[in-house]
């Protein structure tokens, strides 16, 4: 079967989370009060980042690393790093 | 860690490795950093490897790499809902040896080049990230990294940690990338049987082919979508500049199913099995993006570079050729005992002379050209398809009043002078 979700995409990949977040918002209430279109919850491929209407949920496990958010947050309020050696992605074909 | 070495290599993509293969191979002691758990597991490419560049690296290459498919033919596609005007070539002399270039999955790839280094004395450390430099008196004297006692002394610290090249930044070589200097690519690996790939893309066992697809794949955004043909998958995926993937509002996995589900690309696609989805991005800013390349004891390669000539799909064989030219001044260097900036410049001197630098600075005002008039892909692809609807639909309307009907479609809505202009820069963009 081809995929149609963001959900049964993510499922295909490998992923060896780190148990803490290789990605920091910096001051949520800048996202709550300075960010009314919050593109990050749009752009980012692997739908990591979830506005729950006060707060931006980080679901930093399921990141591809490519640095989108990083470069793409208006606000400049994500600290991206990588993560741990070894931990994060794993791509097994392309 | 108190051993140093002649040439750390951050990273183990085509650059890094390249770099790290060449260095060992004229007995340097080399240490290559990869921050993945093996080569490979961070890396994403389209698919398309490059035989003139790699065979500079490792002579033969194809009769032992993890290859797909020699590409024999490259398609082009100006896609509308539900239209495509195609162009393109075939041609069996590229089916043979020494063949153009290959379709790859990179992780096995990257793995297998990696691996041929170690075999020339490279020392390969997986699963460890280098988080900065050691700088001393203006000089790059080694690395950290993020192992315990994690730091490591180098005459020459080769920079190939990708697109993201944090570390080129932390020296100040460049400024943050702009979301108009990057593509956002995302792509899934569709299984599907050999017979059917040979039958729907009329190949042989062996042969493989790419589609490169504009218009209606970004829905009309800055951008291309791209099909590859593996040995039993296929590689589909689409990408535009993260400012227009911003500016559109668009979901990059959204535009991924909308091309999958298009009544062009769908048929061939048809009975696949997903098996990865994976996204990336790719430097595409071009020559002005390139950052400074080379400093006391260090050298940036690659993508880290920002290598990519985005208007050809070029990047892997910019990787391993800047790899390459940096491995040289690195020799070079050594022999000198000199690796100040003066003298790691030969490297700079090196790529501003390849085709590497000249095609990027042949290009250097494309990207912000399409950027800053979208047109050429929203209004002039359905354009061009309309004009062979017309000019092939045979309806007892005589030809020459066709082309008269054609033109005007051109120039009606928009102008005659509109449209001078736009072809008038689209030739300055690429010229």
């Amino acid at each position: 079967m081809s995929t149609s979700t963001i959900e049964e995409k993510q499922y295909l990949t490998r992923f060896k989370a780190d148990t803490k977040s290789h990605l920091t918002i910096l001051d949520h209430e800048i996202c709550q009060k300075s960010c009314p279109e919050k593109l990050c919850t749009i752009f980012c491929p692997a739908e990591v980042y979830k506005w729950e209407g006060t707060r931006m949920q980080v679901g930093y496990e399921g990141c591809h690393e490519c640095g989108s958010c990083r470069i793409g947050c208006p606000q400049q309020n994500i600290k991206w790093e990588y993560p741990k050696g070894g931990h994060g992605i794993v791509f097994r074909l392309a | 860690m108190s051993e140093k070495f002649d040439v750390i290599v951050v990273g183990a993509g085509p650059a890094g490795t390249a770099c790290a293969y060449l260095c060992a191979k004229s007995g340097l002691k080399v240490l290559q950093i990869e921050r993945g758990e093996y080569p490979g597991s961070k890396n994403v490419m389209g698919g398309v490897l490059y035989r003139k560049q790699t065979e500079e690296i490792i002579p033969e290459f194809w009769k032992d790499a993890p290859l797909e498919r020699p590409i024999v033919e490259q398609r082009f596609w100006m896609m509308d809902k539900e239209s495509t005007v195609t162009f393109g070539y075939k041609g069996l002399e590229w089916a043979q040896e020494p063949y153009n270039n290959f379709t790859v999955l990179r992780a096995p790839f990257d793995r297998w080049f990696a691996q041929k280094g170690v075999e020339q004395g490279v020392l390969l450390i997986n699963e460890t990230v280098v988080t900065e430099c050691i700088v001393e008196n203006n000089k790059v004297v080694g690395v950290k990294t993020d192992r315990p006692d994690g730091e490591i002394l180098a005459d020459v610290v080769v920079l190939a940690d990708g697109v993201n090249s944090l570390l080129a930044q932390q020296l100040g070589f460049r400024k943050e990338l702009k979301p108009d200097e990057v593509a956002l690519s995302v792509m899934e690996v569709i299984n599907l049987p050999k017979e059917k790939i040979n039958d729907r893309f009329n190949l042989e066992d062996n042969q493989g082919c790419t589609i490169e697809i504009f218009g209606d794949s970004t829905k009309g955004n800055l951008g291309t979508a791209f099909l590859y043909t593996n040995k039993d998958s296929l590689n589909i995926g689409v990408g535009t500049t993260l400012s227009s993937m911003m500016k559109a509002k668009l979901k990059p996995y959204d535009l991924l199913d909308y091309l999958k589900n298009h009544p062009m690309v769908a048929p061939l696609l048809a009975g696949g099995d997903s098996a990865e989805y994976l996204a990336h991005l790719i430097p595409e800013g071009g020559f002005h993006s390139v950052p400074k390349v080379a400093g006391n004891g260090v050298v940036v390669v690659g993508d880290a570079a920002q290598l990519v000539n985005a208007i050809h799909r070029e990047g892997s064989n910019m990787a391993m050729a800047s790899g390459k030219m940096a491995a040289e001044a690195i020799i070079k260097a050594k022999e000198r005992e000199d690796f100040s900036e003066a003298s790691l410049n030969k490297y700079r001197e090196a790529l501003y002379e390849s085709f590497i630098m000249k095609d990027l600075e042949k290009y250097k005002d494309a990207a912000h050209t399409f950027e800053h008039h979208p047109q050429y892909f929203n209004e002039y692809v359905p354009m061009m398809n309309q004009a062979m609807n017309k000019f092939f639909t045979v309806d007892g309307t005589s030809k020459r009043e066709k082309q008269k009907q054609i033109v005007k479609g051109f120039t009606g809505e928009k102008g005659t002078l509109t449209v001078i202009k736009d072809l008038y820069r689209a030739w300055k963009a690429v010229k």
